[in-house]
């Protein structure tokens, strides 16, 4: 596939604001401003970023506890994001949903999610509601190796594949769940090795290389788009921080060697070389983009911390809609 | 619905079906999904004749997947359409309780008031037929209990068609409950469309001595109980509750500071039933105007058996209630 510098520019930008948001986040909640649970998305951004760049605006996703990559690159705002972070009234949620039900209706975001798996159901309800109203648009849920352990995940891929649903079954594997390698939990060692039992393709992609993400990503995304059903596409990946938290080195369920591979082959460092080595693009130019997205988390910051925290009244607000009738 | 002239005798299964076939015929929105809720039209046949009417797109069979079932309605929901998804009984919820309980009930909440989810969940509850543990309880108070969700239970035909209709209507996440033993009765309802409000309670029959306060099947029970109390010279107010969340207790309160006296019919399980609810606010609202301690005539706490002599003994029944009402006004004041 020949992608365009444009597109290859659009893919590097969706990676640097996916690192550049959570590094941001992890130092604020080093330093005690963010409360709650972080869970950090560093060392994963190729697969959101290739993911959702095969998507339109229109097309919905559904995401995890680690959802915040999956916000950016379908377009979510910093300062949004970083103000729900901070539990302030300007957030996404108005501070009532936090870090792990971060969203953007308008982007299709249908949620990050704190229940492992559930977010692939409301993915079928979603492209249900595509394919019922002919619509063209596709639903892609991201989900993690942990999640196809959980009965909502076979559900889900069982009624999407009879149903011929436009979606794409997006799984992040990075070889741990939570503080336990996937290894000793199950048998298989490829999520992909599920897809024909659902009768559904899939397809193992490099998690740690864009372009390869970006490519099974159109291929899964026009199929369902067809009419022609789910597909799988699994990703190989690694977080580089802790499953909640910021803490990097000296855990004691993975060896620092192990992170410090996975780290050479880092999805950001790897293509701005690519980039550079094919004379896509200069170094001053992906430099571009690191600061203007640099700026951008400055401000989000600064938007976020002047922010001001919910109202007492919102306490009980919007538990139910009004119904108009 | 004054226009009773106009209507006919039709089963709560056949009002409920045409709840759902009117609003589907005014909505492409609506569609139904489930298990054997197309071709078949329901294991009791309550969307009999939908799939035929509206076409396999808009009656969905699915597979026997609850969570994926709820999930898919959820989805759907947030995404614009406005589902009814089928879960073929109540017992079933459990299987499904993520779905309801952590996403469908929150949504809006977590997001900041973002999302809309105007999913309808219909399923079929309570005891009566020999169905023994895992096909009859009745488990409304655990989704009372859960902020987001309001929950109905209708108590006959007439009442199942216009509430049925606000459920669809209605833009929250919504737990319809039918009761297996009120499918086959029959009454009058009116032909047209009609809302019953949700969170509305209904003072079914006027007394002065004690406020009977029940929803569902148990409504047809408590009824009989108050005629064989009126014999007595016992005038018994009968609230049918309808809704159960929102609860309307304003109706409530407004009786029993008529009456000086309740007592909660339910088929639950008595121990942290709804009863155990209603009761707390009649106590903390009313409790200067109360001539005797609230009454609760419920399920014991025991698994329903399936045994059709242990289940009538399980069941709240006429008999039951008449003796709680008895002995509710058999116990003077305290401080008197």
């Amino acid at each position: 596939m020949q992608l365009s510098k444009e597109l290859q520019m659009d893919l590097h930008r969706r990676m640097v604001r996916c690192r550049v948001f959570e590094e941001a986040a992890g130092r604020l909640s080093e330093a005690a401003r963010l409360p709650g649970f972080l869970h950090l998305y560093v060392g994963q951004e190729a697969v959101a970023a290739g993911m959702c760049a095969a998507l339109e605006d229109t097309d919905q996703i559904t995401s995890t506890h680690r959802g915040h990559g999956h916000l950016v690159a379908k377009g979510g705002d910093f300062k949004s994001m970083m103000a729900e972070l901070m539990g302030k009234s300007t957030g996404y949620c108005k501070g009532k949903g936090g870090s792990m039900h971060i969203n953007d209706l308008s982007l299709g975001m249908l949620g990050a999610n704190g229940i492992v798996g559930a977010g692939t159901p409301i993915a079928c309800g979603a492209a249900f509601a595509n394919k019922y109203r002919n619509n063209g648009g596709v639903a892609v849920s991201f989900f993690g190796d942990g999640a196809t352990n959980i009965g909502a995940f076979h559900e889900a891929a069982n009624m999407a594949c009879a149903m011929k649903l436009p979606m794409v079954f997006a799984c992040e594997h990075n070889g741990y769940g939570e503080y336990t390698p996937t290894d000793q939990i199950m048998v298989i060692s490829d999520i992909v090795d599920r897809a024909p039992g659902y009768g559904m393709p899939g397809v193992i992609v490099d998690g740690m290389d864009v372009i390869a993400v970006y490519e099974a990503a159109v291929e899964a995304v026009e199929r369902a788009r067809r009419g022609e059903g789910p597909s799988l596409v699994e990703a190989k990946t690694y977080r580089y921080y802790n499953h909640h938290g910021v803490q990097n080195l000296g855990l004691k369920y993975r060896t620092d060697a192990e992170v410090q591979q996975w780290r050479e082959r880092d999805p950001i460092i790897g293509f701005e070389q690519r980039l550079i080595e094919a004379g896509t693009a200069t170094a001053d130019e992906l430099q571009a983009t690191w600061d203007e997205v640099n700026a951008d988390i400055e401000a989000a910051i600064e938007f976020a911390d002047e922010s001001p925290l919910p109202e007492a009244d919102q306490l009980l607000a919007n538990v139910y809609t009004e119904t108009a009738r | 619905m004054t226009a009773t002239e106009t209507g006919r005798k039709l089963t709560y299964t056949a009002a409920f079906t045409e709840a759902v076939r009117l609003e589907m015929a005014a909505d492409p929105d609506v569609f139904i999904a489930g298990e054997d809720v197309g071709a078949h039209g329901g294991v009791f046949h309550t969307f009999d004749g939908i799939q035929k009417e509206f076409g396999a797109e808009r009656a969905v069979d699915t597979a026997i997947s609850e969570q994926a079932i709820i999930g898919l309605g959820v989805g759907a929901a947030v995404s614009g359409l406005r589902p009814i998804v089928d879960i073929m009984f109540m017992d079933f919820l459990m299987v499904a309780s993520d779905q309801i309980v952590n996403q469908a009930a929150k949504l809006k909440y977590m997001f900041g008031g973002e999302a809309k989810v105007p999913l309808t969940i219909t399923t079929m509850g309570g005891a009566g037929l020999s169905a023994a543990a895992q096909h009859s309880q009745s488990l409304e108070a655990m989704f009372c209990h859960i902020p987001g969700l309001k929950v109905v239970y209708p108590s006959g035909a007439r009442e199942v068609k216009g509430l049925m209709a606000a459920c669809i209507r209605e833009d929250n996440p919504t737990l319809m409950v039918l009761h297996k033993r009120l499918l086959g009765v029959s009454e009058i309802v009116p032909e047209e469309r009609y809302e019953i409000p949700l969170g509305v309670a209904n003072v079914v029959r006027s007394g002065s001595d004690v406020t009977v306060v029940t929803w569902g099947k148990m409504l047809a029970d408590t009824t009989a109980a108050a005629n064989v109390l009126a014999a007595e010279g016992i005038s018994a107010e009968v609230i049918d509750l309808r809704t159960l969340q929102p609860l309307d207790i304003e109706t409530v309160l407004t009786s029993v500071r008529k009456t000086n006296r309740a007592v909660i019919v339910h088929e639950a399980v008595k121990f942290g039933g709804l009863g155990a609810e209603i009761s707390a606010q009649i106590q903390e609202q009313a409790f200067w105007h109360l001539d005797a301690p609230v009454g609760r005539v419920a399920a014991p706490f025991s698994p329903v058996p399936f045994s059709p002599t242990l289940e009538k003994l399980y069941l709240p029944d006429a008999t039951k209630i008449a003796e709680g009402v008895r002995s509710s006004l058999e116990r003077p004041f305290a401080g008197r």
